[in-house]
C-alpha cells in the first residue's frame, strides 16, 4: 500500500487511489469541478492541479494521478494557490456571471469554489461568449452560456444512464455541450445531469425560478414511485413540495433517482383529495368525517366478515396497511396487495425478495433476466446492472420481450418454455449460470402475473438451486417489485386465495358485498359496481370512479412512514409538509373509523403503532438493513404455456396517480414518444 | 554540408517515380527479411546506436520509445501507429516523403512494427492531403501485391498489415493521443497520460505513434548501420534531417541536411539566402510555429539540432524553418499565429480553451496598438497560466511564439501602443 505526504500529513491508501481521493483521506479539500466520484475521470477542468515531487516540474491533476509511493504532495503552497486563481480566472471570463437570475445560485459549484480559491477580479477586458441554448428534453432547461465543459453529463450520459446522446460539438472556445442533433435526452434517469453540472447551464426546467434553495426546508424521506426507495430529500416551501433531489445512499441508490422519482412532485398539488365524498343520487357529494364514517357503519353492521374485502395500492406505508389489515381482521374480512393480478405468494420471504440485495450487483458474474424491464420497472437499479455489465465480468440474458435497456443482453427468447429448457440444460445459458460464480436471475412481475405464474416461481426456484444461484453465502434469487408497498404488505401476509381475481368476481357475484379500497388505482374498477367501495387515497384516479365514499388520505411526503423495498430493507420516511384540506394520515383515519365501528385500534400515536406492528413482525423494526431470508420451496411444479411475457410496465411515466396527475410526466411522455421533439415547434408539424 | 551519398531521401524532389519498381533501384526493400532475421532486440539495439531522436518535435529518442512495448503480449495485439497528421504551420517534410517516397515509410513500417512486435501500422494521414494519400495507397497495394506484406510479408514469415486513416483535418490530432482517439472514432481530443499508448494506445492496446520521418528513416539507418547514421551531426544529436525552409528567401525549398548545420549556411547555401541579404534578416521561427522565434542576433551563430536552439530558448520543433526579413509586420506575424491555436484548440481543457482565445484577441489589439502598456505584462501572465496546466502541449505551443515575441520584441509592441495613444489622444 503507498504511503505519500500531502501537506506534510501522511497518508496510506489503498493502491489505485489517486492523489485528490488521498487527500480527501488526510481530510484535505482539493477543489475540482469535473472530477466526480461515480464518473470516469476527465482531468479536463484543470482546478485540483498540485505540487508533486518526486515529477516534472509541471502541477499535475490530482484527481488522474495515481498515489505513488514516497509522494510529496503541496496543495498549500503559493504555486498552488497561483494556479487555483488561474483556472478560476479562466472559468470566469467567458461566464456570465449572471448569478443574480440563475437558478443554481446558492447552490453552485463556480460561485463557491470562485469566492473560496478565485481572486475576486478579473483582468479580461475583451467581449465574453454567448452560446446558444440546446433543447434537451421537457425537464433539462440549458443556459448554455454558463457551461464551463466539465463533461460531468457526457460521461453520465455515456457510462451511467446508457443514453450516449449528449456529446460535444465544436473545438476550442467554440466547443458546445449539446443533444445529437438537440433531441430530448432520453433516458429514465436523466434529470440526475441537473445534479452533477457545477454550474448553471443545466438546471431543472419545471423548477425554473421556482425558489431559492435557502428558502426551503429539507426533508429526508423515502421514494414510493418504484420498489427501489430511493433515499430521496424533499425540498418544501410552506405547504408545496418543490422538488425532490437524490441521497446518497450507496447501497440502494448511490446517488441516482429517476426522473419519475424526482419530477412527479408537481403531481403531488393535482387531482388531490382533500375533503370526504360519500355518493348521493349517483352523485359523489362532500361530507363532513363524521357523515362519511356514519354511512361506512351502516353499510357494515351486520355483514359477514367473508363479504368485506380490501385492497391495498402500491403506495401504501407499512403503518397504514398495518391498521387497515387490523381493522379488517377484527371485522373478519381479509386484505388483497396484488392488485396487478400477481400470483406470487407470502408465505416464504426468499420467494418474493431481491436477495441479493441491491449491492448484490455489483458482484454478480452471471444475471438472467425474465419477464422483466428494469430499465422501466427501477431505471437506478438498471444503471446499476449496466455498470456491472460494463466491466465485462457480467453476462446478462434475458427471457421475455425484446426490450432496450442501454446495453447489450442476450435475447434467449419470450416464452417462458426456455426456463425449462434452461433447467433441463437445454439452453446454452445454463453453462453461464453453472460456471458463474456469483450467478443470479431477475425475476420481473411480467413474469409473475400469468396463470401459470407459479410454475414459473417453481422454474426459477429449481434453476436457483440447480446452478448454484443460492449459496451459504449467497443468494441470487432476486425479485424485482414494481410497487412500493408490495413487500411490506406481503410481509404481513396481506393475501388471499383467490387474489384479485376472486375479490372482483365475487363483487360481480354479489359475494362480496363491501370493498375497501386503500389506495388501489391499477385495475378496472369498474367491476367493483355492484359492491359498495369505500375508497380511501390521495388522488381523484381510476379508484373513485365507482366509489360510494371517498376518504382523503395523503401522499407519501406527508407522512412519517415506513416502507420495505424491494430486498426488504425497511426504510423510514419523514413527513416534509401536511396533506390539503382535511386529508389525514392514513393510520389515523382507520384509527378513527375503528371508534365508530366499536372495534377501536389499539393503539392512538405512530409510536405505539410501530412498536405493536414490530411485535407481529419483527422484522419491521430492523432499519436500514438487507435481511437475510432463509431458503425455501416455493412455487407449484407444471407445464408453462409457452406464452410471451407481458411485462408489468409500458408507461414509465404512468404507473401511480401521482405520476399520471403530473403533467411535467405528460411532458415526459410526449417527448419519448417523439411527439416534442423541439421548443421550437412551428405549429405547422401537427 | 551533407555530401549525396549520405542522403536518405533521394527522391525528395520527385524526380523519380514514387513507385516500387523506381523505389528498388533507389535500395529500398532490399534485404528487408535479412534486417528483421536480425530479430527485434537486435534491431532496437541498432536504433538505440543511431541515436535516432523523433522527428515530429519533441525529439524523444526512437529507439528508446520502442524498448517500452511489451515484448510478450498480455492476450491484447499491438500496433504501430504513424503520425502523418503534418500540420505544424512551416512544415511539409512528412507531405513530400509521401508525395515522392512512401516506400521507404512502409518498409519503415513493417520493419519498426516488427521491432515492437505490432501486428499492425496505421498511418494516420491528415485530410487535406488527398494526392498524397492515393500515392500512399496505391504503394501500400503494390508492396502487398509483391508479397512485402501481409501474411510472410517479405519471406520474413512475420505477418504485417499497414493501414490508410485520413484524418479530417485537425491540428490536435497530430498530438499521438488525440491522433489514437480519432483513428478511433471519437472526437479528437487528447487523453490524459498515464496511462501512455505504450500500456493503453489504440484501441486499448499497446501502441508506438512515430512520425512519418522517424519510421521512414528506419530501413535506410538498419542497412547502413546505426554507426554510420550516429557519425552524422553532433552527438546527442545525430543523423540528417529534413529543414523546410519558407518565408522571405529566395528559393523556399524541402532538403535534407545534416543534424547541427548553421543556421546562416542552411538559408545561404539551400534557400538562396534571405531576400534582400542576410542583413535585411529580422527573425527567424526556427522549428515550426510552435516554437520561440530567434532575432537575427542569434541567426548568425546558431547550430540547427535540438540542444543548440534548446540552449537559445527555442526548439528544433519539426525543423520547419519560417524566415521573416524587415518587412515583417513581427506583431501581426504571432497574432495570426495566436489566431490558429485559438482555432485549434480542442476545448477540451480549461487553461488552453478559454486562454488561448483571450490571448489572441490581447494580440488583436496590440497589433494596432490599442492597449496599455501593462496589458503586455498581463498576456505574459495569461501566457504562464497556459503553459504547463494543460494536458497536451498545446496550450504550450500557444503560448511559446508569444513569450518569444515579448522577449525579443517587446521595444516594438510598446513602441505601437505609445504611438496609437499619440494618434488618438484627440
Amino acid at each position: 500500500m503507498p504511503t505519500l505526504t500531502i501537506d506534510g500529513i501522511e497518508v496510506e491508501v489503498e493502491p489505485g487511489t489517486t492523489v485528490l481521493q488521498a487527500a480527501e483521506q488526510a481530510g484535505i479539500e482539493i477543489p475540482r469541478f469535473c472530477y466526480h466520484e461515480r464518473l470516469s475521470i476527465a482531468g479536463n477542468c484543470r482546478m485540483c492541479l498540485v505540487e508533486v515531487s518526486p515529477g516534472p516540474p509541471k502541477p499535475a491533476a490530482s484527481c488522474a494521478l495515481p498515489a505513488g509511493d514516497g509522494m510529496e504532495v503541496k496543495t498549500n503552497t503559493e504555486k498552488v494557490k497561483k494556479f487555483r486563481e488561474g483556472v478560476m480566472e479562466f472559468l470566469l471570463i467567458n461566464h456570465p456571471l449572471d448569478c443574480p437570475v440563475c437558478d443554481q445560485g446558492g447552490e453552485c459549484d463556480l460561485q463557491d469554489q470562485s469566492v473560496a480559491y478565485g481572486e475576486g477580479a478579473s483582468r479580461y477586458k475583451e467581449k465574453r461568449r454567448i452560446v446558444e441554448e440546446k433543447y434537451m428534453g421537457p425537464l433539462i432547461r440549458t443556459i448554455m452560456t454558463r457551461c464551463i465543459h466539465c463533461t460531468r453529463c457526457v460521461r453520465f450520459a455515456d457510462e451511467v444512464a446508457g443514453v450516449p446522446s449528449l456529446g460535444a460539438i465544436g473545438r476550442g472556445e467554440n466547443m458546445q455541450i449539446t443533444t445529437y442533433k438537440e433531441q430530448a435526452f432520453a433516458s429514465e434517469l436523466s434529470g440526475n445531469v441537473v445534479d452533477l453540472c457545477p454550474v448553471g447551464a443545466l438546471t431543472s426546467k419545471p423548477y425554473t425560478f421556482k425558489a431559492r434553495p435557502w428558502e426551503l426546508k429539507n426533508t429526508e424521506t423515502i421514494d414510493v414511485h418504484d420498489a427501489l426507495g430511493s433515499n430521496i430529500r424533499i425540498d418544501s416551501r410552506g405547504r408545496a413540495v418543490m422538488r425532490a433531489l437524490p441521497r446518497i445512499h450507496e447501497e440502494v441508490n448511490e446517488e441516482w433517482i429517476s426522473d419519475k422519482t424526482r419530477h412527479a412532485v408537481d403531481g403531488l398539488a393535482k387531482n388531490r383529495l382533500d375533503r370526504p365524498y360519500v355518493k348521493k343520487d349517483g352523485k359523489l357529494q362532500q361530507a363532513t368525517w363524521a357523515k362519511a364514517f356514519e354511512v361506512i357503519a351502516k353499510k357494515l353492521k351486520g355483514l359477514d366478515g367473508k363479504q368485506i374485502a380490501g385492497i391495498v395500492g402500491d403506495l401504501c406505508d407499512a403503518e397504514s396497511m398495518y391498521a387497515m389489515n387490523t381493522l379488517l381482521k377484527s371485522l373478519g374480512g381479509s386484505v388483497e396487495c396484488r392488485q396487478d393480478g400477481s400470483k406470487i405468494g407470502a408465505k416464504h420471504r426468499s420467494g418474493y425478495l431481491f436477495n441479493s440485495g441491491v449491492t448484490g450487483i455489483d458482484e454478480a458474474d452471471a444475471c438472467l433476466l425474465i419477464g422483466s424491464n428494469p430499465r422501466l420497472e427501477s431505471p437506478v437499479l438498471n444503471a446499476r446492472l449496466r455498470q456491472r455489465w460494463l466491466t465485462r465480468q457480467c453476462k446478462v440474458a434475458n427471457v421475455g420481450p425484446e426490450v432496450d435497456i442501454t446495453y447489450k443482453i442476450e435475447q434467449l427468447g419470450d416464452s417462458a418454455t426456455i426456463l425449462q429448457d434452461i433447467l433441463d440444460g437445454k439452453n446454452e445459458f445454463a453453462e453461464v449460470l453453472k460456471s458463474a460464480e456469483k450467478p443470479m436471475l431477475i425475476l420481473g412481475q411480467g413474469a409473475l402475473n400469468r396463470d401459470d405464474s407459479l410454475v414459473i416461481l417453481k422454474l426459477a426456484h429449481d434453476i436457483a438451486e440447480k446452478y448454484g444461484l443460492v449459496t451459504d453465502e449467497w443468494n441470487g434469487f432476486n425479485v424485482l417489485h414494481t410497487a412500493a408497498s408490495r413487500v411490506a404488505a406481503l410481509d404481513m401476509g396481506l393475501v388471499t386465495d383467490a387474489g384479485i381475481e376472486g375479490i372482483l368476481s365475487g363483487a360481480e357475484s354479489g359475494d362480496i358485498k363491501v370493498v375497501y379500497n386503500l389506495g388501489a388505482d391499477e385495475f378496472d374498477t369498474s367491476r367493483l359496481k355492484k359492491a359498495f367501495v369505500i375508497y380511501q387515497g390521495s388522488h381523484g384516479d381510476e379508484g373513485v370512479r365507482h366509489a360510494d365514499v371517498v376518504l382523503p388520505g395523503v401522499a407519501y411526503t406527508e407522512k412519517p412512514a415506513t416502507y420495505l423495498n424491494t430486498e426488504g430493507r425497511v426504510q423510514t420516511a419523514q413527513r416534509a409538509i401536511f396533506g390539503p384540506g382535511e386529508a389525514r394520515e392514513d393510520w389515523t383515519i382507520f384509527r378513527a373509523l375503528s371508534e365508530v365501528l366499536g372495534q377501536s385500534l389499539p393503539f392512538d400515536n405512530i409510536a405505539e403503532l410501530r412498536a405493536s406492528m414490530a411485535n407481529d413482525y419483527p422484522q419491521f423494526a430492523i432499519i436500514d438493513q438487507k435481511p437475510n431470508a432463509e431458503w425455501a420451496d416455493f412455487g407449484v411444479a407444471g407445464k408453462v404455456s409457452k406464452d410471451g411475457f407481458k411485462l408489468a410496465i409500458t408507461d414509465f411515466y404512468g404507473t401511480n396517480p401521482i405520476a399520471r396527475s403530473s403533467e411535467t410526466m405528460d411532458e415526459c411522455r410526449a417527448a419519448m414518444n417523439g411527439t416534442n421533439q423541439s421548443e421550437g415547434a412551428t405549429g405547422t408539424d401537427g | 554540408m551533407l555530401s549525396d551519398k549520405d542522403r536518405i531521401f533521394t527522391n525528395l524532389y520527385g524526380f523519380e517515380s514514387p513507385f516500387l519498381d523506381a523505389a528498388k533501384k533507389r535500395g529500398d526493400w532490399d534485404g528487408t527479411k535479412d534486417i528483421m532475421a536480425r530479430g527485434q532486440d537486435s534491431i532496437i539495439d541498432e536504433m538505440k546506436e543511431s541515436g535516432l531522436r523523433g522527428r515530429g518535435g519533441a525529439g524523444f529518442p526512437t529507439g528508446l520509445k520502442w524498448s517500452f512495448m511489451p515484448k510478450e503480449s498480455d492476450g491484447r495485439p499491438s500496433y504501430l501507429v504513424v503520425n502523418a497528421d503534418e500540420g505544424e504551420p512551416g512544415t511539409c517534410k512528412d507531405r513530400e516523403i509521401m508525395r515522392h517516397d512512401p516506400h521507404k515509410l512502409i518498409e519503415g513500417c513493417l520493419i519498426a512494427g516488427f521491432a515492437m512486435r505490432a501486428i499492425a501500422a496505421y498511418i494516420y494521414i491528415r485530410g487535406e492531403f488527398v494526392h498524397e494519400a492515393k500515392v500512399l495507397e496505391q504503394a501500400i497495394e503494390e508492396a502487398y501485391a509483391q508479397g512485402l506484406l501481409g501474411k510472410n510479408a517479405c519471406g520474413s514469415g512475420y505477418e504485417f498489415d499497414v493501414y490508410v486513416h485520413r484524418g479530417a483535418g485537425a491540428y490536435i490530432c497530430g498530438e499521438e493521443t488525440a491522433l489514437i482517439e480519432s483513428l478511433e472514432g471519437k472526437k479528437g481530443q487528447p487523453r490524459l497520460k498515464p496511462p501512455f499508448p505504450a500500456n493503453v494506445g489504440v484501441f486499448g492496446c499497446p501502441t508506438t505513434v512515430n512520425n512519418v520521418e522517424s519510421i521512414a528513416v528506419v530501413p535506410t539507418i538498419l542497412r547502413r548501420g546505426g554507426a554510420w547514421f550516429a557519425g552524422l551531426g553532433r552527438e546527442n544529436n545525430t543523423g540528417t534531417k529534413l529543414f523546410c525552409i519558407s518565408g522571405h528567401v529566395n528559393k523556399p525549398c524541402n532538403v535534407e541536411e545534416e543534424m547541427g548545420i548553421p543556421l546562416k549556411e542552411l538559408i545561404e547555401k539551400h534557400a538562396g539566402g534571405v531576400r534582400g541579404g542576410w542583413d535585411n534578416l529580422l527573425a527567424i521561427i526556427p522549428g515550426g510555429s510552435s516554437v520561440h522565434l530567434i532575432p537575427k542576433s542569434v541567426c548568425d551563430e546558431v547550430l540547427m539540432d535540438f540542444d543548440s536552439l534548446r540552449a537559445e530558448g527555442t526548439g528544433l520543433g519539426t525543423a520547419a524553418v519560417i524566415v521573416m526579413d524587415k518587412s515583417t509586420d513581427i506583431v501581426r506575424a504571432i497574432t495570426r499565429l495566436s489566431a490558429f491555436y485559438k482555432h485549434e484548440s480542442c476545448g477540451q481543457c480549461t487553461p488552453c480553451r478559454e486562454g488561448t482565445g483571450w490571448m489572441w484577441r490581447v494580440m488583436e489589439r496590440l497589433t494596432t496598438g490599442e492597449a496599455e502598456i501593462e496589458e503586455i505584462d498581463t498576456l505574459l501572465e495569461v501566457t504562464k497560466q497556459i503553459e504547463g496546466h494543460t494536458i497536451c502541449a498545446l496550450g504550450d505551443a500557444a503560448a511559446w511564439p508569444i513569450q518569444g515575441l515579448m522577449r525579443h520584441f517587446r521595444p516594438e509592441v510598446e513602441r505601437r501602443i505609445l504611438e496609437y495613444k499619440k494618434t488618438h489622444a484627440a
